[in-house]
């Protein structure tokens, strides 16, 4: 019994030394980013002497670190929705209508998975460039407005629905279109909330393409944003710090809203990044 | 008949058309660029096999591809490992468990900028951890000077972010090694470790494979993190660049060379290829188990 108690409390412990580990840095970001400008920000001082929030607002003097953020959270509606009515739609079409040349158009996915986005950006980038979209927050949505990994996710998803509720439908009349909205899409929630988490997550966080594509400083997402703001303002790291959690808040609120979504994802999208 | 027959590409339109336009033909079109001296202006001839010639002659090439290699050799083995350790500890059902794993995953939903960021901040010449250091008894260490100390600082922040996001594979394959097994060896008298390696090892070997796979291409394609850590220079002298940071800085802006950016991208793709098929083929054998 008594060594039961000590397995436990060695548990306990090593699960404690993680706990520091993960969360520790963002605490420590945290008190840089309330820490007074009269305060040194190298003491390793975790709780503040004078706790205060001026940095938010001094940050917003710096950089439009408010006008990043709605980007970002524009950009990330936006590959929400075309994600995960595109990917549906497309999805559908390959596990359920049959057709010729369904085997071709599954084909131009699953080629599209094997293809790295950092293969491609600078051609990418011209493409682009030929569009006229250079420097527009369109060029940053479009690239990953349909990932061909989530056309697949929901088409697997769409296979595994029994064929009998369908094939009613079908005697009632219903039109494919119909068939798709009112009983088949219904029937994918699950999937559908983990395409909508990591395509918010993924262009939330994504860094290489906007820092390809955008030019101006009033079209910057969040993550451009900050590495201008830290290349710029490296001296006064409580600026840094305020916008870092500023970026970080949003993220941790969806994730304790819609954990156990999060960790089906990871199963499901293991192959994406 | 339960459709018209062009229903189906309707529905289809919308993700062939992202398909197609923003990654086949970037993808075909990177492949002829690479045989050109195209410039960031446009224009290029066909020059043949000279970008690949001046590639192999390019010490830049050498270095950045040697730091991708370096990078993802170094970024496998703990983040093999050190996810298993703590999804082990993770894995039993005691008060408070919930609070541990969110906790364990948030490095994970935070993004790369952010998290390099606040690892900048804290392997600053005078921050947290030079502070650990001299509290310690050492001198200060130049963590993001120094070009050797800035990859492997770089490695730590990768592996620190990727260990919430392995630990959760793992627990899913750790959740389905029979209980029988550990509680017969426990019977035959087997310790702790002796069960780690005969029981929970060869259990979950087929996750320890996908794993290996999984943070191999993503640490060979490693930008974010050295990028932040260096304040976008790649080190001093550029010294700790990698393949896709190489790319980057070749191909972007006005005065980018596409032609020779494409060429490097196909390098990147070929290696990254055989790295994905083979994460394919271990994710669909993981899939079947």
């Amino acid at each position: 019994m008594k060594r039961a108690h000590l397995f436990l409390a060695l548990r306990y412990l090593g699960l404690l030394s993680i706990l520091a580990i993960s969360i520790g840095p963002f605490l420590w970001q945290f008190a840089t980013s309330i820490k007074g400008p009269g305060e040194d920000v190298f003491v390793p001082d975790f709780i503040p002497d004078d706790p205060t929030f001026g940095n938010y607002a001094a940050v917003a003097d710096v950089v439009p670190v408010w006008t990043f953020a709605l980007n970002s959270l524009g950009v990330a509606s936006v590959n929400v929705i075309t994600n995960c009515l595109g990917a549906a739609m497309a999805g559908y079409a390959l596990a359920r209508l049959r057709f010729r040349g369904r085997r071709f158009a599954a084909v131009i996915f699953a080629s599209s998975i094997l293809v790295p986005f950092e293969a491609i950006m600078i051609s990418l980038f011209l493409v682009m460039r030929g569009f006229g979209l250079t420097n527009t927050l369109t060029a940053v949505v479009l690239p990953g407005a349909i990932a061909a990994l989530n056309v697949l996710l929901l088409r697997n998803a769409f296979l595994a629905l029994p064929a009998e509720v369908e094939e009613a439908a079908i005697i009632d009349g219903a039109n494919a279109w119909q068939r798709f909205t009112r009983l088949a899409l219904p029937s994918v929630k699950g999937t559908l909330v983990v395409v909508a988490l990591f395509s918010f997550m993924f262009s939330w966080d994504d860094f290489l393409w906007p820092l390809i594509v955008l030019s101006d400083q009033e079209k910057y997402t969040l993550t451009i944003g900050l590495a201008y703001l830290q290349g710029t303002f490296v001296q006064n790291q409580r600026l840094v710090a305020a916008g870092t959690i500023i970026a970080v808040v949003p993220l941790i609120l969806l994730f304790l809203l819609l954990q156990k979504h999060f960790f089906r994802g990871v199963g499901e999208g293991a192959i994406k990044g | 008949m339960t459709h018209r027959p062009y229903t189906p590409w309707l529905f289809l339109a919308p993700g062939l058309a992202v398909c197609l336009l923003f990654v086949i033909f970037p993808f075909l079109n990177m492949i002829v660029l690479a045989f050109t001296d195209a410039s960031a202006l446009g224009g290029g001839e066909f020059t043949g096999v000279d970008n690949f010639v001046r590639m192999a002659q390019d010490p830049k090439f050498w270095a950045a591809a040697r730091n991708s290699l370096l990078y993802m050799a170094g970024v496998v083995p703990p983040l093999v490992l050190l996810p298993l350790l703590i999804a082990m500890l993770a894995q039993k059902i005691v008060p408070g468990i919930g609070i541990f794993r969110t906790a364990f995953f948030t490095p994970v939903i935070a993004s790369t900028v952010v998290v390099g960021l606040i690892w900048t901040w804290l392997l600053d010449s005078r921050g947290l951890v030079n502070n650990l250091v001299e509290a310690l008894g050492g001198s200060r260490i130049g963590f993001l000077t120094d070009s050797t100390l800035l990859l492997i600082s770089s490695m730590v922040v990768t592996i620190w972010r990727g260990l919430g996001y392995y630990m959760v594979i793992y627990l899913a394959a750790l959740a389905n090694v029979p209980k029988d097994l550990h509680e017969a060896a426990m019977v035959d008298g087997a310790g702790p470790v002796r069960r780690f390696w005969s029981v929970t090892v060869p259990s979950i070997r087929p996750t320890m494979v996908l794993v290996a796979a999984l943070s191999a291409v993503n640490g060979f394609r490693v930008f974010s993190e050295i990028y932040l850590l260096s304040g976008g220079s790649g080190g001093p002298g550029g010294a700790s660049t990698t393949l896709v940071m190489l790319i980057q800085s070749v191909g972007r802006g006005l005065t980018g060379e596409v032609g020779y950016a494409s060429a490097l991208s196909i390098v990147l793709f070929v290696i990254l290829l055989g790295l994905l098929l083979v994460t394919l083929k271990l994710n669909r054998r993981e899939d079947r188990l």
